[in-house]
């Protein structure tokens, strides 16, 4: 942790601290107010994160507490937005850009690729690029292809970038807090289907708050998760299921249904990835089931594949299978036909545990 | 820590200390609205360059306002492009047929016929005016806001509520967000929901229409906020260096969802002075005087099909509603702008001047928006019969796959059977 001024104000363990139901939308804002009034270095600017507080309302109130020079909003230039806050960054801010829709990041990829992974490296730490990228990402909204996207094995590819997707409220604010704290650039994808509640894959059900639900309770103050731990979300024996984002509600409501006795990882964090707890499960279980929902060709899932493959070859009983969106883009009338629903889950499920 | 080794705030200290500029808007929800800083210039004032001058020649109308106009309704000075009364009629009734369009499909989705929509409510002029100043085959790419290019164009307005509902008539087979059209046969490009990417498109369509010795001319869209997106930049650096027969049109509605133009660059300059900067013709007009905005676009037209190259046109204007179905405007801007607005509605504006020169009446106009309403009407039963989104009446699932490639390779064949069988499983008797 680079900056001086953070005191560990949280002298009682989390599992003591009160907590309060918050969605994830309020979860974030938690986590953002927490580090703003932590660390002075700690800036917000997106497009339209500032007096309106965020299309999804993500920063609301910040400008307000924090003033126009910490919480701003931005032109419409991903690549302006990226670029300067590596140079704020440089100067030695902490900056959490907004990137409105995960589908928008593209104008600022030189600026993340070529520049944010790349400074602590090409200047032998001179320089490094503290800034945390948060977008909402995935599809269930009905919002057509340019709202909808998964785009995070794009930058799982890249090295120098960490990639954080959280499941729940309590891990938003816990990993936000932890991105916004780690010194390497953090691309942080929010899922927006799950904003306002989990959701089981049945779209034609009505979405059940957050509220409703244990892992919305989100203890109050500073805690942080660390980057790059994964969450056992169920113990079974049957077979390992790797997921994250909305995905880890859909594979846990699959498996409860199917009366499935899975174990289930929520990964958290692509990079750096929880490769111990991965291993230890696949050992246990010898079938590994993968799912998101993002295409398949070059998918994250690709990756975890080779690695189950690659390190736990004599363990597996069945070969490794993947569950994910089509390699389409995102469809507007059919989203929940591309949407790797319950069946698709289902069907694949019970071809691992009749290998 | 790595960075920052200077970074104690402190160095300097016999230095006056920077401040950061933050854009703020004039009003916010509540504020009293007066535009009294906004220079609206006298109608008719502004000189007409000829067509094939230097484009530097056209630098003060950057920094001007084009009107044609006057308050008393009649039609001033060089700019006035002297069209007929049937063609001031078409345009009013093509500005009018698009804003009861634009009613009825935004309650459509509020009725949840759909999933969103977009309105282009007080900036018809922007797009019904330029359409039909353009030649019907010149070829146009608009950003979400010119659904009146279509409807002027003739695009059937049944066809674009099927591409609305996202149903198994739409021709784009329900894969576009609503709003989201294309067509080909109406030189109408295929929107992206990604702001700004069409500019350098409409540039390099019109370097191949030079390279080819065409004589079609491109026109492209965006709005202001949009201007920021490097894409803008792309579009007029190689329209500049290859002096190319396009049209770049900003629709300055002062908003971009919750950000006022200020956080374009409005605060320092106009959006048409970009031109000066790249050397290019540029023009600012009222963009709610239809008028204007013919001459406009007919001047910058003529320019380009000569091979005088290309014009930025600043098309001043005021969104009057939401940015879209989802966003709630009263949030962040004091709703006594859109009333208090100095440059009035486009179309109250061409209907007072027609009314003005003795060619249209009250009677006429209460008649025609009731046959623009019922036309639209009749338009939403017919499209209605191929099916609201999400009930059932969309394209076969075997479509999502087409068209990703020309030809379908093996991974989506398999992926399309997978479709089709989890269809089956959840609709067994479809
Ligand atoms: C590359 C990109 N970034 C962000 C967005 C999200 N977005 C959609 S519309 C919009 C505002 C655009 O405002 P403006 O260009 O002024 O056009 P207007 O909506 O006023 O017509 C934004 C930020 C987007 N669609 N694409």
């Amino acid at each position: 942790m680079a900056s001086s001024v953070i005191e560990d104000d949280t002298p009682f363990g989390l599992e003591d601290a009160p907590t309060r139901s918050l969605n994830m939308i309020e979860a974030i804002n938690d986590a953002l107010d927490i580090m703003m009034s932590r660390d002075p270095s700690v800036i917000i600017m997106g497009e339209d994160v500032g007096f309106f507080g965020g299309v999804f309302r993500c920063t609301a109130g910040l400008q307000e507490k924090y003033g126009k020079t910490r919480v701003f909003d931005t032109p419409i230039n991903e690549c302006g937005i990226i670029g300067a806050a590596v140079g704020m960054g440089a100067y030695g801010l902490r900056p959490v850009p907004e990137i409105q829709f995960a589908d928008y990041i593209y104008p600022g990829l030189d600026q993340l690729i070529s520049e944010a992974a790349r400074l602590r490296y090409r200047s032998a730490g001179e320089f490094i690029a503290p800034l945390t990228v948060r977008s909402p990402f995935g599809g269930g909204i009905f919002g057509g292809q340019t709202h909808s996207q998964s785009p995070e094995a794009l930058f799982t590819h890249v090295s120098g970038l960490k990639t954080v997707i959280p499941s729940t409220p309590h891990d938003a604010k816990g990993l936000l807090i932890a991105a916004i704290e780690d010194d390497d650039p953090v691309i942080f994808f929010e899922p927006k289907r799950i904003y306002n509640g989990p959701f089981d894959g049945y779209y034609d059900k009505p979405v059940q708050p957050w509220k409703k639900f244990p892992q919305s309770k989100v203890p109050e103050g500073y805690y942080s998760i660390p980057l790059g731990k994964a969450r056992k979300v169920r113990d079974g024996e049957a077979m390992t299921i790797l997921a994250y984002g909305t995905m880890v509600h859909v594979v846990e409501a699959v498996a409860r249904e199917k009366g499935i006795d899975a174990d289930i990882l929520d990964l958290r964090t692509l990079v750096p990835l929880d490769i111990e707890a991965i291993e230890e499960s696949v050992e246990k279980t010898g079938r590994c089931l993968i799912v998101h929902e993002a295409t398949r060709t070059s998918g994250f899932g690709a990756e975890l594949s080779a690695l189950v493959t690659e390190r736990c070859f004599y363990h597996l009983e069945a070969p490794v299978e993947r569950v994910t969106g089509f390699d389409t883009p995102y469809p507007h009338s059919l989203e929940w036909a591309f949407f790797p629903g319950p069946i698709r889950i289902g069907e694949a499920m019970d071809k691992i545990l009749e290998a | 820590m790595a960075n920052g080794p200077t970074g104690n705030g402190q160095v300097g200290h016999n230095r006056p200390s920077l401040r950061l500029h933050v854009p703020e808007p004039k009003f916010r929800p509540g504020d009293e609205v007066d535009f009294s800083h906004l220079a609206v210039t006298k109608p008719g004032a502004q000189p007409r360059p000829d067509e094939s001058c230097e484009a530097s020649e056209t630098n003060p109308l950057a920094t001007d306002l084009v009107r044609v106009l006057g308050d008393d309704n009649q039609a001033y000075g060089p700019w006035d492009p002297r069209l007929d009364p049937d063609t001031l009629r078409a345009m009013l009734e093509k500005m009018a047929l698009t804003r009861a369009f634009d009613e009825r499909m935004y309650r459509g989705q509020r009725q949840g016929k759909t999933s969103f929509y977009m309105k282009c409510t007080g900036e018809e002029a922007t797009s019904v005016a330029p359409a039909m100043a353009l030649a019907s085959d010149d070829m146009v790419f608009p950003s979400y806001r010119q659904q009146g290019i279509l409807i002027t164009r003739g695009y059937p307005l049944v066809e674009m509520i099927n591409q609305i509902y996202s149903n198994r008539g739409d021709k784009l087979k329900g894969r576009q967000l609503p709003i989201m059209y294309s067509s080909r046969a109406h030189s109408f490009f295929t929107i992206s929901g990604n702001l700004a990417t069409q500019t350098p498109q409409a540039v390099g369509w019109a370097m191949a229409s030079a390279i080819r010795g065409d004589s079609r001319i491109a026109a492209t869209w965006l709005g202001e906020g949009s201007t920021a997106e490097g894409d803008f930049h792309s579009a007029c650096i190689f329209a500049a260096v290859y002096n190319a027969p396009v049209i770049l049109n900003v629709v300055n509605n002062q908003w971009a969802i919750s950000s006022f133009s200020g956080f374009a660059g409005g605060e320092r300059t106009t959006f048409a002075a970009r031109a000066v900067g790249y050397g290019i013709a540029g023009l600012r007009v009222d963009g709610n005087d239809p008028l204007a905005v013919y001459a406009a676009t007919q001047w910058a037209a003529n320019r380009a099909r000569a091979n005088g190259g290309p014009t930025l046109i600043e098309h001043f204007t005021y969104r009057a509603e939401g940015h879209s179905t989802s966003d709630d405007p009263t949030a962040y801007r004091s709703a006594q702008e859109h009333t208090e607005w100095p440059l009035g509605d486009p179309i109250m504006r061409l209907k007072d001047h027609l009314i003005a020169i003795g060619e249209w009446d009250e009677d006429r106009q209460s008649a025609l928006d009731l046959e623009c309403a019922e036309k639209v009407k009749a338009a939403t039963k017919e499209a209605e019969k191929n099916g609201i989104l999400g009930h059932g009446l969309h394209h076969p699932f075997h479509t999502m796959f087409e068209d990703v490639y020309e030809d379908l390779p093996w991974h989506l064949e398999e992926q399309a059977a997978q479709a089709i069988r989890e269809r089956k499983i959840k609709w067994p008797q479809a």
